[in-house]
């Protein structure tokens, strides 16, 4: 098949800190560089996009990005956080435009960085439908031919000639995204855009999406977190880092990568913090997570393997302590205690000096937690402590069917039991 | 079965086929033949010069609901409503007849003061709102700007489109003090020349769209023109004989009177007088002084508009 999108060699560099006269100078010597007709300067300087490290004032958002997507695919674009991922999004949608490089496209482009865009909210439903379809670039008439299939999705036939800032949230999000799902553009561009509204209602923007483009052989471009709806949608997928593509293949493929990847992430530097309480006798060095396939990860599925693996560094007469491992949420609540004088009274230093404490199954909700050790010698009274540290190290619990409904549970930061509901 | 006429396009090729029914169906073709063929090409730097106006024209109807919101949206929740147009012009006119006319005694042309004032502050409301809105275009509008593409030009346009809604309703007033005026007798002759109306306004609408937007690509980096742009245009009107006649400031003036002609609102102003009351003066020199001038500035004003636009984005 025919390709759709060709993406050739795109960056797109930032400038980094605020506008002011430095940036005024810096305007100054491009346009100075160009009138001799040399190649902007500052296009040579620019660095990794790495946010943790301070260096040059410009960095590079995206680098040398290549691909293409065929016409009736959904490519999954995944990354963390500031990997480029919407910025390729802006690139694609024509918000922006990249540094170097081009982008070809064999058809109109449609992008859906967010639901509503445009708005107004003295404006009444049916206004706001036609406005929001006309800024995401469709023509009066389609819209009108459109109207009652768009009111039908939304589901807000009642209110529709009620100014929009009547409407509950809810509402709101679900008339703005009946309008975007009715565009029949050649090619979507998503953002996270489904992340909203109940379950109902995202299981039936996930199926329209579907429809989009099997049944009408359009090309989606869509970026999101949710590793499941990613998994559910999409043939093929991208992982990106750092403004590269690290990855493109088999979006199965792809996500054990992704997976795989953040490991790097539970490595805390521990000989870094200065915050320890405790004698230091006996100190831990690092800790490590393994999800059940034994890779070193900090993204776990609810109801699989977990093992930390602590490695600790000095010296006991006795050989005896106690070791207590505890699971924080957000707000810095426990949400699970492990103790070594519950679980295993006998503990004693080994040789190898390390301790792995298994979960077989991480019953916990979808959210982020964080992981606080004690080691001491007969209590747990602060005078006892050897090492203590808090919030070393931090996972993340990922969506996931746990009770293989078909349906996502849940967001939340505490347990998750097992059950069955009969009638 | 005959084929009609074959239509061939950059991209597409329309063959349009007629039954002996004598209905008619296009067919649509792509072109794209080769495996390097493609629709569109983004790439780092369009010409300057690639100004895509077709663009905005398939747009039209998005340009439509924007003038439309502007329109319903900013008057909703107030009691008063629409008439609040009237009463900003009534009240500015009777200020101005007051400070300018009683106390300052500046003469109006022989013509009663409140036609004066008012048809010169109604042109000016129009030109200085068209200038003021367009010229914050991409600050306000960056969150839709961020978010989704589409000739951005579409959004000044709009603004000038539909204040032309409120100049419209602002007009009918001082048409009806006009009449009551000459029904009354004061020396006003309305003549042929009111037919410029639609080109004075056209003129107007191109000055403060083409300043607008210029100085709106500006504040995109650095926000210094907008401070300059709020009281700049307050001092711009006491440049444009909207309180004095031009007349005054010829005699007053002397040798530096050109200062005044060189305002490019100045004909204009004079014009909408000339045409309307009778008095004042219509100078086809200056007129087409200030044609030349809209077209520069609004040329200047697109090219502007056209190159920041593509990455105001990351500095807005």
């Amino acid at each position: 098949m025919s390709w759709m999108i060709k993406i050739e060699d795109v960056s797109k560099m930032y400038r980094l800190g605020l506008v002011s006269s430095g940036t005024l100078q810096d305007d100054f010597k491009r346009a100075w560089y160009k009138f001799k007709g040399k190649e902007d300067p500052f296009l040579k300087i620019g660095e990794e996009n790495k946010r943790d490290t301070a260096g040059s004032d410009y960095v590079w958002a995206l680098k040398d990005i290549n691909f293409e997507v065929k016409k009736g695919e959904i490519l999954g674009i995944i990354g963390k956080n500031g990997a480029g991922k919407s910025t390729l999004l802006k690139l694609l949608s024509k918000v922006t435009k990249p540094s170097t490089g081009s982008i070809k496209t064999r058809g109109r482009i449609a992008s859906l960085l967010e639901v509503g865009t445009g708005f107004h909210p003295e404006l009444t439903g049916r206004e706001n439908i036609f406005l929001n379809g006309a800024i995401l670039g469709m023509k009066k008439s389609e819209i009108k031919s459109k109207f009652d299939e768009i009111v039908d999705f939304s589901g807000c036939e009642r209110y529709i000639d009620t100014p929009v800032k009547r409407y509950s949230s809810g509402m709101y999000v679900r008339l703005a995204f009946a309008v975007a799902a009715h565009l029949e553009p050649e090619i979507l561009v998503v953002d996270e855009v489904l992340a909203v509204g109940d379950a109902e209602f995202q299981k039936k923007a996930i199926g329209k999406m579907k429809d989009v483009s099997q049944g009408q052989g359009r090309t989606v471009l869509f970026v999101s977190h949710n590793m499941g709806s990613i998994k559910s949608l999409c043939s093929k997928s991208i992982l990106m880092k750092n403004g590269t593509i690290t990855k493109y293949g088999k979006t199965d493929e792809v996500i054990n990568t992704y997976l795989n990847d953040s490991s790097s992430n539970s490595i805390v530097p521990l000989n870094e913090r200065d915050d320890r309480k405790g004698s230091g006798k006996l100190i831990a060095e690092s800790i490590k997570l393994y999800n059940s396939n034994n890779i070193e990860t900090s993204e776990f599925i609810p109801g699989e393997r977990m093992k930390l693996i602590f490695k600790l560094n000095g010296n006991l007469e006795s050989g005896k302590f106690l070791f207590n491992v505890i699971f924080t949420n957000n707000f810095g609540s426990a949400v699970a205690m492990f103790r070594s004088d519950e679980i295993n009274p006998n503990l004693e230093l080994n040789t190898e000096k390390i301790i792995s404490i298994e979960i077989p199954k991480l019953n916990l909700r979808p959210e982020h937690y964080n992981i606080s050790y004690y080691i001491a010698n007969n209590s747990f009274s602060s005078e006892n402590f050897y090492d203590s540290l808090e919030n070393c190290v931090s996972f993340e619990v990922l969506n996931f069917d746990y009770f293989k409904s078909g349906k996502m549970i849940k967001n939340g930061n505490f347990g998750l039991i097992n059950a069955n509901i009969h009638s | 079965m005959s084929i009609l006429s074959i239509y061939s396009g950059a991209n597409e090729i329309i063959i349009y086929l007629q039954f002996k029914n004598k209905i008619t169906i296009p067919l649509k073709l792509l072109k794209l033949a080769s495996e390097n063929d493609y629709i569109e090409k983004i790439t780092p730097k369009k010409h300057l010069l690639d100004l895509n106006l077709k663009e905005i024209w398939n747009y039209k109807d998005l340009l439509f609901l924007f003038v439309r919101r502007d329109f319903v949206a900013v008057y909703k929740q107030t009691i008063l409503g629409p008439l609040w147009f009237f009463i900003q012009p009534i009240f500015t006119t009777l200020i101005f007849t007051v400070v300018f006319g009683r106390l300052a005694s500046i003469p109006t042309d022989g013509l009663p003061p409140v036609l004066f004032y008012m048809i010169g502050i109604t042109c000016w409301n129009y030109f200085a709102e068209c200038l003021i809105k367009t010229s914050n275009t991409f600050i306000l509008n960056s969150n839709i700007f961020g978010k989704v593409y589409f000739p951005r030009l579409v959004l000044p346009i709009s603004i000038v489109i539909s204040s032309i809604l409120k100049f419209g309703i602002q007009f009918v007033l001082f048409i009806s003090f006009l009449i009551y005026y000459y029904i009354q007798g004061a020396d006003i002759q309305p003549n042929i020349f009111i037919l410029l109306l639609p080109f004075l306004l056209l003129l107007m609408a191109g000055l403060g769209l083409g300043f607008g937007i210029f100085i709106s690509s500006l504040t995109t980096k650095y926000r210094d023109f907008q401070f300059l742009i709020a009281f700049g245009v307050q001092l711009f009107m006491y440049a444009t004989p909207i309180v004095y006649p031009l007349s005054l400031a010829k005699e007053k003036l002397g040798s530096y009177s050109w200062i005044a002609v060189a305002n490019p609102m100045t004909s204009i102003i004079e014009a909408m007088k000339y045409a309307f009351l009778g008095h004042g003066e219509l100078n086809w020199y200056y007129l087409a002084y200030s044609t030349l001038f809209m077209m520069v500035l609004l040329f200047i004003g697109v090219v502007t508009f056209n190159k920041v636009e593509q990455t105001f984005m990351d500095t807005v």
